[in-house]
């Protein structure tokens, strides 16, 4: 039998790996939307671990909503993305830089 | 519990106002893609027109009874009412401006304010959110729509480079304040919020269930942090306002605080207030860091939206100081604190907007070289404008920092108030140095103000409003009291 902790484990460590990877990743920026999504993936467990052992459906709802959020939040992404190719023929990390001040 | 689902079409009138604009919305981009090039400020001035009446609708909403609807999830009371009318003033007030900037450089496109309006509803379901789910929708409906706001200059590589930062610092926003709210939801079994806030004021509440709700509750307050740009989590925030289109600067600048503040409250005050002593000590290292980073990074500015980015994470660091005293009057203080605020932001941008001319941003402290010569008028506005961000009286931006500052002091943070007011003189610094290039350099291009009547005039009033409730502060601060 699979205890609650186990899964809290398992989401924690996959959030860990998200975040990290965001502040880690220096080469493309699509590798930082994947990185998004690990998180949220790992929210997605939490919630629907939580919800199975309290017995409350609430929390598998929940995840419902966060998935349609993250297909429209990686549309918009993607999106942005293309804009940043078309203006500067790469989608590097290093290449944004311009603003500072 | 959200087990018992409960509809009843009475309570559709509670929503009204959000059901209104959502029709609005779907009506306006319906119509706009039969519009011709001639007729594109129908657009507009339809916008203008479901803004005004949203507005009204919320107004006539005011001092209804505290209602919960639509399964526990949507709350309709004062707070809520009051900060939707706010909202949708500002937001006309954001339009006006923002018309003569989008004329100037080719960006009058019907789809800005499709997303203006879309990012507005947004707000307004996180003001009257009573449930995570619904205050995280809410969120993202408002994101979603920031983040391609910023993009539809699209030919500009620095609007999309802010774009990317926005979108990818705000999905991590997003994340980590989702991972707060499972946590919470684990510990309480309950995505609602008196729900939780039963469950956190209990007074048999065990060492562990203490701890995870803690757990939980960094994250919360990082993510909150995060949307309004506190120090550290502020790095997205002069990168953004540089980057931005300026009229979506000045949209983003002031609006969104208005939802981040009502989110703040209805998760950490009405939610977890029992909690108030964990969540003040965060806040407290977030307001200081806030106000010192602000106010000296800003001295080194030479873009004033950069200028104005580091001025708000000061302005932010007041606000939070207002949630760490823990008692009402506080809370009210900052709420005046973010409509004065916004109210002076509005003004800022505004006077940078009108000096704008077809194709050049007049965003550099240099362009305000000898304004006052050639148009006296708008330098003195400006001139109130800044004097007012600084605190100086009888501006309105004195009282806002003085009500802060006497809530602090009285709640016994006397180190705290000290602190605020240091950095709040250090950064008179650099409101001053705008004055002074207004009023004792001459220019070294010429100046041209082309904008059309209705921005001199919206302007006008707005700054004559910042004197005027400096002068009769006690309305408002009244009305922000009464909202707790």
């Amino acid at each position: 039998m699979v205890s609650l902790s186990d899964y809290l484990i398992l989401s924690a460590i996959i959030f860990c790996i998200g975040l990290v990877g965001i502040f880690v990743n220096r080469t493309n920026i699509i590798t930082l939307l994947m990185c998004v999504e690990l998180i949220l993936v790992a929210v997605n467990t939490n919630f629907i671990a939580f919800s199975h052992f309290l017995g409350n459906e609430a929390g598998q709802i929940f995840v419902f909503f966060i998935l349609t959020v993250a297909a429209a939040e990686v549309a918009i992404g993607l999106a942005i993305l293309t804009l940043l190719f078309r203006n500067k023929g790469t989608i590097s990390v290093d290449v944004t830089n311009s603003l500072k001040g | 519990m959200m087990n018992t689902f409960q509809f009843d079409t009475a309570s559709l009138l509670l929503a009204l106002p959000e059901i209104f604009l959502l029709s609005a919305i779907v009506v306006v981009l319906l119509l706009d893609l039969f519009l011709t090039k001639r007729f594109k400020q129908v657009t507009y001035y339809l916008t203008q027109a479901s803004l005004l009446i949203t507005g009204v609708l919320s107004y006539n909403l005011i001092g209804h009874p505290e209602t919960v609807i639509f399964s526990n999830s949507f709350v309709l009371d004062d707070m809520a009412s009051v900060f939707k009318v706010f909202m949708m003033g500002f937001s006309m007030v954001a339009m006006v401006y923002s018309r003569h900037y989008l004329t100037q450089h080719s960006l009058f496109r019907g789809e800005y304010f499709i997303l203006v309006l879309l990012s507005i509803l947004g707000m307004m379901v996180m003001v009257s959110g009573y449930s995570l789910l619904t205050l995280y929708l809410g969120l993202e409906i408002l994101s979603l729509s920031l983040y391609t706001l910023i993009a539809i200059a699209r030919k500009r590589s620095g609007a999309i480079e802010a774009a990317l930062k926005y979108f990818v610092l705000g999905a991590i926003a997003s994340g980590l304040l989702l991972y707060g709210m499972s946590m919470i939801y684990g510990i309480s079994g309950s995505l609602n919020i008196s729900d939780i806030s039963a469950f956190a004021s209990d007074a048999n509440l065990g060492a562990r269930e203490t701890l995870i709700i803690n757990f939980g509750l960094v994250f919360l307050v990082i993510g909150i942090a995060f949307k309004l740009g506190a120090v550290p989590f502020h790095m997205w925030v002069p990168d953004v306002y540089q980057g931005s289109p300026t009229s979506v600067t000045m949209f983003i600048s002031t609006v969104p605080k208005i939802a981040a503040v009502a989110m703040l409250v209805r998760i950490l005050v009405d939610g977890l207030g029992a909690m108030h002593a964990y969540w003040a000590d965060l806040f407290m290292v977030l307001a200081v860091l806030s106000i010192a980073l602000g106010s000296v990074v800003a001295l080194m500015q030479t873009n004033i939206k950069r200028m104005l980015a580091y001025s708000t994470i000061s302005h932010v660091g007041f606000i939070m100081l207002g949630f760490v005293t823990g008692v009402v009057s506080g809370y009210g203080a900052a709420v005046f604190y973010v409509f004065v605020y916004i109210l002076i932001s509005l003004a800022a941008f505004g006077i940078i907007i009108l000096l704008n001319k077809e194709g050049f941003e007049a965003d550099q402290i240099s362009d305000f070289k000898g304004l006052s010569k050639h148009s006296p008028w708008f330098a003195l506005m400006m001139l109130a404008v800044m004097l007012s961000m600084a605190g100086v009286p009888p501006f309105i931006g004195f009282y806002s920092k003085f009500f802060i500052l006497q809530q602090v002091i009285s709640a016994g943070f006397i180190t705290l108030a000290v602190v605020a007011v240091v950095f709040a003189v250090i950064s008179a610094y650099y409101y001053l140095q705008i004055i002074k290039s207004m009023y004792f350099e001459d220019a070294d291009k010429d100046i041209t103000i082309s904008a059309p009547m209705d921005i001199q005039l919206v302007l006008s009033i707005n700054a004559i409003l910042i004197l005027v409730v400096g002068i009769f502060p006690d309305f408002w601060m009244k009305l922000a009291l009464s909202l707790f």
